[in-house]
């Protein structure tokens, strides 16, 4: 649109609902220093009223409307969605330009959201075992840098300092159309759609987008090792985080690395299962993956996970040596097309689920657009995904054998 | 924060044109469900299928019917569902997963003290494939001794971990309150019983409870239903048994009563946990309690979240909602918040609920209400694994899809009138009894205070 706002729809003729979606181009990885976990807590301040909507206001359209709604924090974005019956088309579109063109920041809101974020931080994290493990704990382990180290969900002493003229100026810088983007996703007429989006959104002045910094920062050479105390975990659990290719530059890098991950750890003939889980009885339970929120979720750089679960008599460089053996081996000798084949099936039957609910279709369209310009990924993944050759893995598995690597032991406090 | 100029909380809330109208709701749209194929097998198998395009996957539901008084049940139980899917005599561990993988389908396996769920997914196509290995764990899972004994040692480990989590303690502690040593109560064995269970045990409670009588296979997706039915037929004609599977007897009425304060040390927050009667979905008041609730604190929206989260800030979310136990229903008001304000959420969660009975839902709550609940479940249903999961919970109730499709007009016919009638008897804070987790050490003193409470 001329005020630089982004619109993606995706018609959908069988379904009753209709979906909509902002995402903006800011996540936790831009928040300034000092100022930890502002862009979640932003977030929440972006549900508490707007110019036509008192405070509850939004919650109560949208669910009267027969809705549900949301919002999540990621590392390179933020996004607020709706999905509801049909009917609902513009009453949502209203509701999500409303606080994108002018949302009420007052100290009551900022105040009783921070009570509210502190909470879901106790709930999340401080209450519970394994609280932000591996998504906060692990981090500061693999990077230097305080974009891509800290702790997302922020520090209480600095959700506590946020002000009032901290969220006008991060509304100002980063909230602008030009750095936006609208998906509508379901039962819509796409001429119609498309003039209710111009309709309620296209009045929002245009303002600069901010300038996108880069996140890279060196590979790390050889092994970190960080050790956290745990109060409420019975068990020590291990992270292990390496670097990963930019999926924006080498995908089909990137994606090696996504189906290493399904080899080494998704089902029970997965490699780690059978040598960890099983064969050494080493660990509880242990997973892989690509992608610190999940895969194709952020620019680079990202992570690739290694977590595990052990009893305590088990020493975790046990561990760590075994999954290293296992990385070898795939390093040494290929994956057969067959054992490679079948994750790809599941990662397809995983696809095609997602792709049935409008709220993640409209979810994963409109990240993909918005972090790399290219919704169409998430069409064409299956195919990208089947053409991921065993050499593909087995490069990838080389490449962690030969890259640094953080390694977070969760060790359980004596006395609990 | 990040820019040197920029405008004031204040400019950025107001523009020249002012407060904007909200647009009103377009014609709604009717997307009818499916009709459901049925068919009771020889074998005492009932078997529903749906089909429902749209991406070209398969959703199965198999409910067997699984409770138990044995003391030893709940592990036994636990350990069996653990080595299901390990092997059999023509399938190993691998073998099992890989033939899944082969079609893209994966099978879990979750058990309570009412059902064994076996659920699962797949490739359309590869439906004959999954039930292959459904019909083989079904009637030939061998539970090795390797199998059971390693599975053994990783769940024990496993409750070790969920037994650390403080819903996992207010969960039971809560089942206790309410329906006292029912078996219902017996969500998880301790890790002493299952490192008790040997694998004789396991396979002798696979011969006598995993059978097909009374128990309801579920299939929706891009299916023929006709088709499928055939398929399953010839699948599952070998699973046999002498006896149905067995249902869990009603647990006792919930008695109103004080809160039980229980301790956890240490706790940075506290659970509160209170139950009262509720209805089961065939009651014909069920849609004005169902309404009631929601005003309650069933959604967002609702007075009891918008007071302890909204305006004081005590909690991430707070909710309210039915559950279904054998013969009846039970109502959950549950939330979790800072210990320091556990006293202060108490009694605003008693104050709501005391609010709720004698300042009754208005005309417009019930409407939004109303609106909600049509719409959330038109949402719920629009795809495979919801209308699934949903399909096969109500056929353990006796219902079917005609009850879901009749719903949204019986929310519509109820009247503001039921609405309060509902939330009289079903929300009056002299109905519940409940738990309160937390460290009595810091909420003690003034959740005591209050009254109402029992424990250290």
């Amino acid at each position: 649109m001329p005020n630089g706002l982004r619109v993606l729809i995706v018609p959908d003729p069988a379904t009753p609902v209709v979906g909509v979606a902002v995402h903006v181009d800011v996540g936790f990885r831009s928040e300034p220093e000092g100022r930890t976990g502002f862009a979640h807590l932003f977030e929440h301040l972006m549900f508490q009223g707007s110019e036509s909507l008192e405070k509850l206001a939004h919650f109560r359209h949208v669910q009267g409307s027969g809705g549900v709604f949301n919002g999540s924090t990621h590392q390179d974005y933020t996004d607020y969605f709706q999905v509801l019956p049909a009917a609902a088309l513009e009453r949502a579109l209203f509701l999500e330009a409303d606080r994108l063109r002018a949302p009420k920041l007052t100290e009551e809101n900022l105040r009783n959201q921070v009570d509210v974020v502190k909470e879901e931080i106790r709930l999340n994290v401080l209450n519970r075992p394994y609280g932000g493990f591996p998504w906060i704990l692990l981090p500061p382990v693999l990077y230097d840098t305080f974009p891509n180290a800290h702790n997302g969900y922020g520090d209480f002493t600095e959700l506590e300092q946020a002000s009032l003229d901290d969220a006008a100026a991060f509304f100002d810088t980063y909230y602008s159309p030009a750095n936006a983007q609208v998906t509508v996703a379901g039962f819509l007429d796409v001429d119609e759609t498309l003039r209710l989006v111009e309709k309620h959104f296209g009045d929002i002045p245009a303002r600069p987008a901010p300038v996108r910094p880069s996140f890279g920062e060196p590979l790390p050479t050889g092994e970190r090792r960080e050790a956290v105390p745990d109060a409420h975990a019975p068990l020590p659990a291990l992270a292990v985080g390496y670097r990963m290719p930019d999926p924006g530059a080498d995908l089909d890098g990137y994606l090696g690395h996504a189906l290493l991950g399904s080899v080494l750890g998704d089902g029970e003939a997965a490699r780690l299962q059978r040598r960890l889980v099983h064969t050494d009885g080493l660990v509880t339970d242990v997973s892989a993956s690509a992608g610190l929120m999940g895969p194709l979720d952020a620019r680079d750089p990202d992570t690739f996970t290694i977590t595990a679960v052990h009893p305590a008599a088990v020493d975790p460089d046990r561990v760590l040596a075994a999954v290293d053996e296992e990385l070898d081996k795939l390093a040494a000798q290929r994956p057969s097309e067959d054992e490679l084949a079948r994750q790809v099936a599941r990662w397809s039957a995983g696809l095609h689920q997602e792709n049935d609910r409008i709220m993640f279709r409209m979810l994963g369209l409109g990240a993909r657009e918005l972090l790399y310009g290219r919704a169409e990924i998430g069409v064409e993944l299956p195919d990208r995904l089947a053409a991921v050759t065993p050499e593909h893995v087995r490069a990838a598995a080389a490449a962690l054998r030969s890259g640094g690597r953080g390694v977070l032991l969760v060790e359980p406090k004596e006395g609990e | 924060m990040t820019t040197t100029t920029h405008r004031s909380a204040e400019e950025i809330g107001r523009t020249p044109e002012g407060p904007r109208t909200l647009p009103p709701l377009g014609p709604t749209r009717a997307v009818p469900l499916p009709d459901v194929e049925e068919r009771t097998l020889p074998n005492g198998l009932r078997v529903l299928a749906a089909h429902r395009p749209g991406v070209p996957m398969v959703e199965l539901r198999l409910r067997v019917p699984f409770a138990g008084d044995a003391p030893e049940h709940p592990a036994v139980t636990e350990l069996m569902s653990s080595t299901l899917l390990t092997g059999t005599a023509e399938r190993d561990r691998v073998g099992i997963d890989d033939e899944l993988a082969a079609v893209g389908a994966d099978l879990f396996v979750g058990v309570d003290p009412q059902r064994l769920l076996i659920g699962g997914s797949g490739l359309a196509e590869g439906l004959p494939d999954l039930l292959a290995v459904l019909a083989d764990v079904l009637t030939a899972a061998a539970h090795p001794d390797g199998e059971v004994a390693r599975e053994r040692e990783r769940l024990v480990e496993r409750i070790t971990v969920a037994r650390a989590q403080p819903h996992t303690i207010a969960r039971e502690a809560l089942q206790r309150k309410r329906f006292g040593d029912h078996p219902i109560t017996r969500e998880m064995p301790t890790g002493e019983e299952v490192a008790a269970v040997t694998a004789e045990q396991v396979r002798a409670l696979q011969a006598t409870a995993l059978v097909p009588g009374g128990s309801i296979l579920t299939l929706v997706g891009d299916i023929d239903p006709v088709v499928a039915m055939t398929q399953v037929e010839k699948a599952l004609t070998g699973w046999t048994a002498g006896t149905p599977a067995r249902e869990l007897t009603r647990p006792p009425a919930i008695t109103p009563g004080d809160l039980q304060l229980v301790h956890r040390a240490g706790s940075v927050q506290s659970q509160l946990r209170l139950s009262a009667p509720a209805l089961r979905r065939d009651d014909p008041r069920y849609a004005a309690l169902q309404l009631a609730n929601l005003v309650f604190g069933g959604y967002f929206s609702s007075r009891w979240m918008e007071n302890v989260r909204e305006d004081k800030g005590y909690t991430y979310g707070a909710h309210s909602g039915v559950e279904f136990v054998p013969g009846g229903a039970v109502l959950g008001v549950e939330t979790d918040v800072a210990s320091d304000v556990t006293a202060a959420a108490l009694l605003e969660t008693r104050y709501e609920l005391g609010r709720l009975t004698a300042v009754p839902p208005t005309a417009a709550e019930v409407d939004a209400a109303r609106a909600y609940a049509v719409g959330s479940l038109l949402i719920s249903l629009d795809n495979q694994g919801g209308l699934a999961s949903t399909l096969s919970a109500l056929a353990a109730d006796g219902l079917g899809i005609e009850w879901l499709r009749g719903h949204p007009a019986r929310l519509e016919s109820v009247t503001v009138e039921q609405v309060a009638e509902a939330a009289l008897e079903f929300f009056a804070p002299t109905a519940f009894t409940g738990v309160v987790v937390g460290d009595a050490e810091v909420i003690g003193a003034r959740v005591r205070a209050l009254g109402g409470i029992t424990g250290p």
